[in-house]
């Protein structure tokens, strides 16, 4: 964007701020993909786009994988990837529902399944650091290893969640409490905004971005890359259990098979989202968008009454368009 | 502490990557209010020997790192910057990507009591170190920018503010000067002035002996990662020196006849 008129002409030597375009050009760009998207969907479309079920829909199904790919964001700004998330998100919800099926109490369960969730994000995150292995690969390991896990110790059979004694979590994670908006729309907010607060003001979300700049040049000023990469795969752990028990109370029956869907989703969100495929950069706020602009494509192809297959397409292209985009954006701020 | 005692002192120090040893069996020592020289050719093992004092390279087995008459067991980059020393990298250690004030701070964020970023305070501070200590006032100097879109000189003047001001006791300085223009290079040349001057100690790599012979008390002479020799500056010339870096070069050896 050129220079506004108006604006007072700095000094020739006067430290100017990066112009609007620069700082905001990404965001920009998302929203706008996001408004164009939904303006298609309500001419399309306007009898399921102008009434709020719509909304009301994708508010209680959007979150499930955007509440992954929040903290997804910070694993690919260090540079790195995890696929194994929807196997975490399986693996620790039956984590939860094996404690309370054994007669623990519900807070024992829920904190089985974030320690389970911690525990397999660390794993990721240690072989990746330890062996050097590029998580790209060690985390298609990890994806198999996680759900096979959990398939043997299901045995395959999932758990009824319609017990009253679960009315209480369930009211919390997934009721219905203002404005008839499904609560897991709230905690999505809610993550976002201390992910938000975690990446752009303390230390650790300051080491996030140094590690996937220029991971050599973080070490030699005394940043240990490799905990700030565990940390970030644990903290993807830790919300993988949290989205597995929403999606599992949402529809009142935890699915071994749960997740499996959801990989592309979460990933499609981050980069549509902004965050730069090459590591460095990044916002939770883009991938918030990104989310239920991805999420809006779901209910929207849908109502608009395209063959639903037609969905993989409309992914596929977006997160072509949105990594093409960035490179190009990024090859201009260089110059 | 008398003056003594070493600020940092090596025992034995090597470093081998698999084939290439790159430092063999390594003694120096660097005393408080010293400016040390570190002379030698591409390749010598100067910035490796920077790194393993940083504790970026662990030195091999055997090898010692005493910080004020300390042996110290866990040495890392974070422990050696808390200790009070910093370095301006040969390679400069920049982050492009992110703005000036978050290099400016890497690895040494300041946070308030919460332990929250204080993000205002790293970009006022960042603004005015780079204006009042370098001087540098261009369109790209605002601590909103990314380091990516300044000039070379201006990279290192990041580089090198970073380094000084934390006041650390020893501050490295991995040839500094390489590429910035005459009046930074003075400005560079008055910093490690100021760093004695205020009782402080540096180590000062840089491949031109009219900026090294002025600004030391002590030189020492790396040669394919040993030390080939440490001179006072009372007890040779500059000629003298450049005569006898020519040599080592040469013939491995500082003086005519061993
Ligand atoms: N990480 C590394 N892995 C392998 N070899 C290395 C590594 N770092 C340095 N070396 C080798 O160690 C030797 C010394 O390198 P070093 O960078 O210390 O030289 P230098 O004295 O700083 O040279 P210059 O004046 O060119 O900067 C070189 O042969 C180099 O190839
Ligand atoms: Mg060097």
């Amino acid at each position: 964007m050129s220079q506004d008129s108006q604006e007072v002409k700095p000094k020739a030597n006067a430290a100017r701020p990066p112009s609007f375009w620069r700082r905001f050009g990404m965001q920009f760009g998302i929203w706008s993909v996001g408004i164009v998207m939904w303006l298609a969907f309500v001419i399309s479309a306007p009898s399921s786009f102008t009434h709020p079920e719509i909304y009301l829909a994708f508010a209680a199904t959007t979150p499930i994988f955007a509440l992954m790919a929040i903290p997804l964001t910070l694993v690919v700004i260090t540079g790195e990837i995890d696929l194994s998330f929807p196997s975490i998100m399986a693996l620790s919800t039956c984590a939860f529902a094996k404690t309370v099926s054994g007669g623990a109490p519900i807070f024992v369960g829920v904190l089985a399944a974030v320690a389970m969730g911690l525990a397999c994000g660390f794993i990721n995150g240690y072989l990746v650091t330890a062996f050097n292995i590029p998580s790209l690969v060690i985390t298609i390991g990890t994806q198999f290893l996680f759900l096979g896990l959990e398939l043997a110790w299901t045995n395959g059979s999932g758990a009824d969640l319609t017990d009253p004694k679960f009315n209480l979590i369930d009211k919390l994670l997934v009721g219905r409490t203002f404005f008839g908006i499904a609560n897991q729309f709230w905690w999505t907010i809610f993550a976002t905004g201390v992910l938000w607060l975690v990446l752009n003001r303390s230390k650790f979300g300051s080491h996030v971005f140094l590690t996937g700049d220029n991971k050599i040049s973080a070490q030699l000023m005394g940043v240990n890359v490799n905990r700030v990469k565990r940390w970030s795969f644990a903290l993807v752990g830790v919300f993988s259990a949290l989205a597995g028990m929403i999606g599992s109370f949402e529809v009142s029956y935890f699915w071994p098979t749960m997740g499996g869907g959801l990989l592309l989703n979460s990933i499609a969100a981050v980069f549509l989202g902004g965050t730069s495929v090459f590591g460095g950069t990044g916002t939770v706020t883009g991938t918030f968008v990104g989310a239920f602009i991805i999420g809006a494509i779901n209910a929207g192809i849908v109502a608009a009454g395209i063959n639903a297959f037609y969905t993989q397409v409309f992914f596929g292209l977006v997160i072509i368009a949105s990594v093409i985009l960035q490179a190009i954006i990024s090859r201009r701020v260089k110059k | 502490m008398n003056s003594q005692q070493p600020v940092i002192q090596l025992k034995n120090v090597s470093k081998t990557f698999g084939e290439v040893r790159s430092l063999s069996d390594v003694n120096l020592e660097i005393f408080p209010g010293e400016i040390v020289g570190l002379l030698g050719d591409n390749g010598a093992g100067k910035s490796t020997l920077v790194k393993t004092i940083m504790g970026f390279h662990k030195p091999d087995d055997g090898g010692e790192i005493w910080f004020k008459g300390e042996k110290i067991t866990d040495w890392s980059v974070a422990k050696a910057r808390s200790l009070g020393i910093e370095t301006i990298y040969q390679e400069r250690a920049l982050c492009e990507q992110q703005p000036i004030w978050r290099n400016m701070y890497m690895g040494r964020e300041i946070v308030n009591r919460f332990g929250m970023l204080n993000v205002k305070a790293m970009k006022a501070e960042a603004t005015r170190l780079m204006s009042e200590h370098m001087g540098f006032t261009s369109v790209a100097v605002h601590p909103d920018n990314p380091v990516q879109t300044m000039s070379g000189g201006e990279k290192q003047g990041v580089a090198i503010t970073r380094a000084l001001h934390f006041e650390a006791e020893l501050v490295i300085l991995d040839e500094p000067t390489v590429g910035l223009s005459l009046s930074e290079t003075k400005k560079t040349l008055d910093f490690v002035q100021n760093i004695k001057k205020s009782g402080r100690s540096a180590i000062f790599i840089d491949h031109n002996i009219f900026h090294i012979y002025p600004a030391v008390d002590r030189m020492i002479v790396l040669d394919r990662g040993k030390v080939a020799g440490m001179y006072k500056k009372s007890e040779i010339t500059m000629d003298e020196l450049i005569e006898s870096m020519y040599r080592v070069a040469r013939t491995g050896n500082l003086k005519e006849q061993n």
